[in-house]
């Protein structure tokens, strides 16, 4: 009893071209951030084909998808997601102590990305003591740190002002402009239109609108 | 994630919980200091014991006697084709032979003799028996009243307490008084043979053992100790009086039981012992020792079975101690189950965000092995350090008791290096067991999960 599956995404058909800017709207518990996970490689999908980069992600097992995580995407999400007992820096190496890269080359990395973000002088602080923005600006370094190819983020600007959410997407913006894709999850569109070429809507876990925008030229 | 990486972070995130994980690792500590604090004493008894058997004398020991005579060994042996073989002499020349043998320190002759001792009193008629210089370090002369023989050859006795009773009230007072002992000298014709010289044949025989002449003999011996215990208790049957040096008696040519047994035999063997001492460097050589005297076709006999059987009890004992001693491990390791799980539970969002940003199941587990490991290695260190003291505390203490009690202080505790090693070891790896289920729980949390945990 009370037992019913619920199809968070059901019959969504879409494909991303490499160096596009997507936006995906749709209202809290349309299934935006599941299909942003699903890509992300953080949830499998029950059923259906999600290829990435030419790679079926719901064949890998765990280490593959792993493996997929830490080298193909950057994930940006809404609450930061920084670990609260590390300083900046270490927090933007954790993603490379996963890739095995050098201590050397790590803590090089680690400080063009904090700088990149304008966070060169906080690198020795804790999340904590950093305001909402400094905070999302760690986490996009962070992102980034491994070279993905493809970015997520996640309502990236749900939890700032909007001046500090401008400056979020300005950075979003820099990334795409290098040649990295990027799909934004977002309620608002607003800012979808503002940064993103393409518009797609989610109802329900259904894809019901795909549309180009005027977004970042 | 690489090896080091994994321990960084996992010594990182103890320093996080300081408090929690410091009352965990107190806790491995405890568990570990009191499986080291029981096997050091379980360790320092067994060496105790084993440091008074190898003063004793009797563990390091062998017994050797001719075949032709069973008055020494306890159990017959079992017969063997070798048995069938006349045994050779035991002279000088079989002296030389298993003195010779790698690994035996010394080898001596029984020397015991019927003597009238005279200190003053009353003479009486008592066994008098020879010491070799090593005989000094027995535990039978620790306590001993006066001191040991001055020298190899010295004119010198020691008297056993119960003989120094019957010549004076207070047998202390007889150190330094001078003891006369009125004994046989086998004297003549048997000087002029040869050691090992069988004669040829019986004519001979008589004509030897026709020139063997018994003459009495009187030696002035000072007194120089008294000792409680018996120094030959075990190996020898009776009980001697009077221990002179055996060079010295040597020196005096004592007519010895073996020299009648060797006037009746048909073919007279000039001068034999009735038992050699052979002294072993290790007890655990004394089984080959033995096998090597007995291929010369001698008897021979040691208490190596007993001491095998105290070795087999002390196994037991250090099983049982380790057992009891574990069991305070134990109750520790449900603390690092405990302490890891509530981490997990703590720790839940920060798990779902290394695997966002690349962090496989492995990693995970590993994480919390290593967070574990680290746990059982500082407790078992610190638990070492714990023991050690312990057991120094123990021994301290039982020793002012001793020691109020009129009695010698002991060392009866023990930290080998190989305890220090297997107890760091044992508490890294029943750490590393017990973080099993929590690094494995740990691991397969769901990434999309734990990021919503708030």
């Amino acid at each position: 009893m009370g037992e019913s599956t619920i199809r968070a995404v059901d019959g969504v058909s879409l494909e991303i071209a490499p160096g596009e800017f997507v936006a995906l709207l749709g209202a809290s518990g349309s299934g935006k951030s599941t299909l942003l996970n699903l890509i992300g490689g953080l949830d499998r999908a029950s059923g259906g084909t999600l290829q990435v980069m030419g790679r079926e992600l719901n064949g890998m097992n765990g280490e593959d998808l792993a493996r997929y995580r830490r080298h193909t995407v950057g994930m940006v999400f809404q609450s930061f997601n920084l670990v609260p007992t590390m300083t900046l820096l270490e927090n933007v190496e954790l993603p490379m102590r996963f890739a095995e890269v050098e201590r050397s080359e790590r803590a090089t990395r680690a400080k063009e990305a904090l700088e990149r973000v304008g966070l060169s002088a906080r690198m020795r602080h804790r999340p904590s003591e950093l305001s909402g923005g400094e905070q999302q600006r760690a986490s996009i370094a962070r992102s980034l740190v491994n070279r993905p190819s493809l970015l997520l983020a996640d309502e990236p600007t749900g939890n700032l002002d909007s001046r500090t959410g401008d400056e979020v997407m300005r950075f979003l913006e820099e990334f795409h402009a290098a040649g990295m894709t990027v799909l934004l999850v977002t309620h608002e569109r607003a800012i979808a239109e503002k940064h993103a070429r393409r518009l797609l809507t989610l109802a329900d876990g259904r894809l019901v609108g795909d549309v180009p925008t005027g977004g970042v030229q | 994630m690489k090896a080091n990486d994994t321990i960084e972070l996992a010594a990182r995130n103890l320093r996080e919980s300081v408090l929690r994980n410091s009352l965990t690792t107190v806790g491995i500590a405890v568990g570990v200091a009191s499986l080291v604090a029981m096997l050091s004493l379980g360790i320092g008894l067994q060496q105790l014991a084993n440091r008074r058997l190898a003063r004793s004398g009797l563990f390091n020991t062998v017994i050797v006697s001719s075949r032709d005579n069973q008055a020494f060994g306890g159990p017959r042996q079992r017969r063997t084709a070798q048995d069938d073989k006349p045994s050779p002499p035991l002279d000088d020349n079989a002296r030389e032979k298993i003195a010779k043998i790698p690994h035996v320190l010394e080898v001596y002759p029984d020397m015991r003799f019927m003597a009238e001792v005279s200190a003053g009193a009353k003479p009486q008629f008592v066994q008098v028996s020879s010491l070799p210089p090593s005989a000094k370090d027995r535990e039978a002369f620790e306590n001993l009243h006066g001191k040991f023989f001055s020298a190899p050859d010295a004119a010198e006795a020691i008297l056993q307490d119960e003989f120094a009773k019957t010549l004076s009230d207070k047998p202390d007072s007889l150190i330094g008084q001078e003891l006369s002992i009125r004994y046989a000298e086998r004297a003549g014709t048997a000087e002029r043979s040869a050691p090992g010289d069988t004669g040829g044949g019986n004519a001979v025989d008589e004509l030897v053992a026709s020139g063997f002449s018994v003459t009495r003999r009187t030696k002035t011996l000072r007194i120089v100790g008294v000792t409680e215990h018996d120094p030959e208790a075990g190996m020898r049957v009776g009980r001697a009086a009077v221990f002179v040096p055996l060079p010295l008696a040597e020196g005096l040519n004592v007519m010895l039981g073996s020299d009648l047994r060797e006037m009746v035999r048909s073919s007279y063997r000039g001068r034999v012992y009735m038992a050699l001492t052979a002294r072993v460097d290790d007890p655990s050589r004394v089984q080959p020792i033995e096998d090597e005297i007995k291929k010369l076709n001698f008897s021979t006999f040691s208490l190596l079975d007993a001491a095998q059987s105290l070795r087999r009890f002390f196994t037991i004992l250090d099983l049982f101690l380790g057992i009891f001693g574990s069991l305070a491990l134990a109750v520790a390791l449900l603390g690092i189950v405990n302490t890891l799980i509530m981490a997990i539970l703590e720790r839940r969002r920060e798990i779902g965000i290394m695997k966002a940003v690349g962090a496989a199941d492995s990693d995970i587990r590993r994480l919390f092995f290593a967070e574990a490991g680290v746990m059982g290695l500082m407790g078992g260190i610190v638990g070492v350090l714990f023991g050690w003291a312990i057991g120094r505390a123990i021994n301290g203490g039982t020793n002012i008791y001793l020691r109020s009690q009129q009695m010698p202080s002991e060392t009866f505790w023990a930290v080998p290096w190989w305890l220090v090693v297997g107890a760091i070891t044992f508490s890294i790896v029943v750490s590393l067991i017990s973080g099993m289920y929590p690094a494995s729980r740990a691991a397969k949390l769901d990434p999309v999960q734990a990021l919503r945990y708030e």
